[in-house]
């Protein structure tokens, strides 16, 4: 916590783990929806007893189960990259975060790849009945585990229910509820399993309607296309509540990366929502930061703030008001935090040198200070701050974090139209006929999982220069090894991903090519 | 009820559950077995496509075990997960490229337009199969023969060779249970297909590989054992925590937990009865006896490597940075909060059970591989 850094090292290091995360996420989304959208199909099947419900079922589950495949092996190298790649982040805040890991493994893993197996192979083994118990439980399984990474996610944008104890230099869990229901926890939550609903839906819909273009399989693609349109539709619905929420969360707790994704410099009442824009250079600087300002944007007037505090007159925060601080609004200025956070690593150290020489009357002095509420709320919640060398280093990517986040909200728009056409067409009869938009379905397959991954790298980008806000900077949590060994297993995992991927997507579409058996 | 839990308990209680996590993860580690022998076992497409079918339905179960694994150590022993993950990097990184390849591996092979093609496919299964249990026995021997590495004040590790772990393969008592891990399983690996596919030549000629495996097995068992009773373990002060040098540790932990002796002897009668009535009875049910002997034994390793005051993860480095189960371990609220989560894990155990004996009702047959849609 208090040694120089090697940022050629970090650098590797959150590459490394960005790889993986960008990798894992292409094929966890698709898991998490396309398992309830089977068991779905699967509960029609029973209680029809239609045997077409039964091939609609095992043709969609053949693409789960390559999908599922890659998807399981890119997450174990997340999982253990906290500890090969992350370790003074594991030990600092281990007690509270190797929880929902070991949580996630116990409850939520087990359960997916047991019934999985049910799933895949029971079909002549079991009875109809355990069969589609068990798809319900895959789909519960997998969903499951995102609730527990996404806990443990959520912690490090909103540490709650923990305090530090000095004598072992961690955070340690005092609230096991408030880390479990963080509203932060409870908001990534719904909005990533509903945005994962909706990817999966717009993949179902556009491979059905590329069967219907190519005038093949109708009957199985219409059927499809009436499950993922409902599915999808009510899932875009949930996104874009669900993301209003996440936003709102973002402006109370994380107001840097919610000044960020909105391009706000200067904090205002009556502040707009910016629908669309386009940033460029300025000569403008907020400390040695280089500014980039709208050239064009559309903008509704006093959205921003009613939307964050209920009425136009609501004051929205600038990123200049947490650089200079501002009194009024009660924001303290980095630079003053950046010294709190010293005294805060200061009274550590001098903690850890009165143990070393056993002075336990001092150890016992510095101990009283660390119970204290107030050397915790006002001293310690900026532990961080202590790392940070220049104030300005605490502004995030904006130009990222703003296209990332509006990208994604007129995406998530964008979807829900598409649904809604979907079902108009088909319950109109005329879906077939309309090539323009069985094209349009098809070729936005890949949309949601690019508004997916953007709202990744707003998660992430925008928390920086934090692993967990305002605790511990990435630089401060990387492993000390060699930049080198992290370049040489950074170029490794690449070159399996890609060559995996590349495999994985070549399958599929043969797999599509070749449709449901019949 | 809180209150009366103790530290000290929940800290014993969490190293009988990541010990027990461990012997499951050894015993279903059969799957790599059987894929180590991919290339030599197999006479014809048939016998190798049952082979990788029988294996195939389970490696699930062996890939969530090795999470859950990593996942309860790190939530109950945080320091350890930090300082040898951190530390001895490249050990693990090249355990979970192993597991990577390995996870795609059955699902692509046999599915046209792969890109890789079949070959590559099963290279990966090769490679996980003899690579993965290898390299998890090298690291498990670590937690006896020590590794290089400091804590500061802050408890951050700073490992005190270039080479992040691999020197750990220079090693011979580290080679020697990375090789008997291996041909451990192997030899699970073989009786579970004994046990699982209904097909007399395949059967035959895993009976002979039975042989071949077990006479290693045993000579890198029996060399790694001897020389771990013979050597010194490193011993904490349960008043202190301060670690030293203590000869003959190890024989001193069996003595003083007889119990754990007592189960150590009971696995390894197992797994030597599993393959002698395999041999000799030609019985198809060697796998539930070895299986259980497996699990006795690296449960009691286990034991013997980290209760009775012992540092189960020695630093030659810097001895005072030893890891033991007391001075690594999570807090109270947090082994507290585990502890009533793993309630749940008798449920786990019995769906898994139970989801398993239906799937495995039938044994594999050439014809299932003709009709089967879900093959790999």
């Amino acid at each position: 916590m208090t040694d120089t850094i090697d940022l050629s090292l970090v650098d590797w290091s959150r590459a490394q783990f960005a790889l993986t995360a960008v990798y894992h996420w292409l094929f966890v989304p698709l898991t998490l929806g396309l398992s309830f959208i089977l068991a779905i199909m699967e509960t029609i099947y029973v209680r029809t007893g239609r045997e077409e419900w039964k091939r609609i079922t095992r043709f969609w589950m053949t693409l789960f189960g390559i999908n599922f495949a890659i998807g399981v092996a890119t997450g174990i190298i997340l999982e253990f990259e906290f500890g090969t790649n992350w370790s003074n982040y594991s030990w600092f805040v281990g007690d509270i975060f190797g929880a929902p890991l070991a949580i996630e493994g116990i409850l939520a893993f087990f359960l997916e790849s047991t019934f999985v197996a049910v799933m895949f192979f029971g079909w002549n083994k079991v009875d109809k009945k355990f069969h589609l118990v068990s798809t319900w439980l895959v789909a519960a399984g997998a969903n499951l585990s995102a609730l527990w990474i996404l806990v443990a996610n959520a912690w490090m944008q909103h540490p709650v229910g923990m305090v530090f104890n000095p004598d072992t230099a961690r955070n340690e869990m005092v609230n096991f509820w408030s880390v479990l229901f963080n509203q932060v926890a409870v908001d990534k939550f719904l909005h990533t399993i509903s945005s994962s609903f909706l990817l999966a839906s717009m993949f179902v819909l556009g491979i059905s309607s590329w069967y219907l273009i190519r005038k093949r399989d109708e009957d199985i693609a219409k059927k499809s296309i009436l499950v993922a349109g409902v599915f999808g539709l009510l899932s875009s619905l949930m996104v874009a509540y669900t993301g209003d929420e996440s936003a709102r969360t973002v402006s109370k707790i994380q107001p840097v990366k919610f000044a960020s994704m909105e391009a706000l410099y200067e904090g205002k009442r009556d502040a707009g929502l910016i629908a669309f824009g386009v940033l460029k250079d300025t000569d403008k600087k907020i400390g040695d930061k280089e500014v980039r300002e709208f050239a064009f944007r559309i903008q509704i007037p006093g959205l921003l703030s009613v939307l964050t505090g209920g009425d136009r007159d609501s004051y929205v925060q600038g990123l200049r008001d947490h650089l200079s601080g501002n009194e009024k609004q009660g924001v303290i200025s980095t630079p003053e935090k950046i010294e709190r956070g010293k005294y805060a690593r200061d009274v550590l150290l001098s903690y850890k040198s009165a143990k070393q020489v056993n002075d336990t009357a001092q150890l016992t002095a510095i101990k009283g200070v660390f119970n204290t509420s107030d050397f915790r709320d006002k001293y310690f919640r900026f532990f961080g701050y202590a790392s940070i060398d220049k104030p300005e280093d605490v502004i995030p990517d904006v130009t990222t974090s703003f296209y990332s986040f509006h990208m994604m909200v007129i995406l998530g728009f964008a979807f829900i139209m598409i649904f809604t056409t979907a079902l108009v067409l088909l319950f109109r009869g005329t879906l077939s006929d309309n090539k323009w938009f069985l094209w349009m379905a098809f070729i936005s397959i890949p949309l949601p999982y690019i508004a997916s991954e953007l709202g990744w790298v707003l998660t992430e980008i925008g928390r920086q220069p934090w692993i967990i806000q305002d605790m511990m900077t990435v630089s401060q949590a990387v492993s000390q090894i060699s930049t080198g060994s992290v370049i040489t297993t950074f170029i490794l995992f690449a070159v399996l991903f890609t060559g995996l991927l590349i495999s994985e997507v070549s399958i599929m579409v043969k797999q599509i090519k070749t449709g449901p058996k019949h | 009820m809180t209150a009366m839990i103790s530290q000290l308990f929940l800290q014993d209680y969490w190293w009988i559950i990541v010990s027990i996590l461990a012997s499951l993860l050894v015993l279903l580690m059969f799957v790599q077995g059987g894929q180590s022998m991919i290339y030599s076992l197999p006479e014809s497409d048939i016998q190798k496509t049952m082979i990788v079918n029988t294996l195939g339905r389970k490696w699930e179960f062996t890939f969530t075990t090795l999470v859950t694994f990593g996942g309860a150590f790190f939530a109950s022993f945080p320091l350890f997960y930090a300082t040898s993950f951190g530390g001895a990097y490249w050990v693990w990184i090249a355990i979970l490229f192993s597991f990577t390849i390995q996870a795609i591996a059955y699902e692509f092979r046999s599915k046209p337009d792969n890109v890789l093609g079949q070959k590559t496919f099963d290279l990966f299964l090769f490679l996980n199969g003899s690579l993965g249990p290898f390299l998890i026995g090298v690291a498990v021997a670590t937690f006896f023969t020590g590794s290089m590495f400091s804590l500061n004040l802050m408890n951050q590790v700073h490992w005190a060779t270039r080479w992040y772990g691999l020197e750990a393969l220079l090693n011979v008592r580290n080679l020697s249970l990375g090789f008997a891990v291996l041909f451990l399983v192997r030899i699970n690996g073989l009786l579970y297909i004994i046990n699982s596919v209904d097909d007399e030549k395949l059967i035959n000629r895993s009976l002979k590989r039975l042989i071949a495996n077990s006479i290693p097995f045993l000579l890198f068992f029996l060399f790694f054992i001897i020389s771990l009773l013979f050597s010194n373990g490193f011993a904490a002060d349960p008043l202190t925590g301060a670690i030293k040098a203590e000869n003959f540790k190890y024989i001193h932990n069996f003595i003083q937990m007889p119990v754990v002796l007592i189960l150590f002897l009971a696995g390894v009668a197992g797994v030597l009865y599993g393959i002698g009535v395999t041999i000799l009875k030609k019985s198809i049910s060697g796998i539930w006896f070895s299986g259980a002997g497996t699990i006795l034994t690296v449960f009691s390793l286990f034991l013997i490597a980290g209760f009775n005051s012992t540092s189960f993860y020695p630093s030659l480095y810097d001895m005072q940075s030893s890891l033991t189960i007391r001075n690594s371990s999570s807090s109270h609220f947090t082994l507290k909060t585990m502890f009533y989560v793993s309630f749940i894990i008798p449920l786990v155990v019995a769906y898994i059970w139970y989801a398993w004996k239906a799937i495995n009702n039938n044994r594999i047959t050439e014809q299932e591989m003709n009709t089967e849609e879900h093959k790999y």
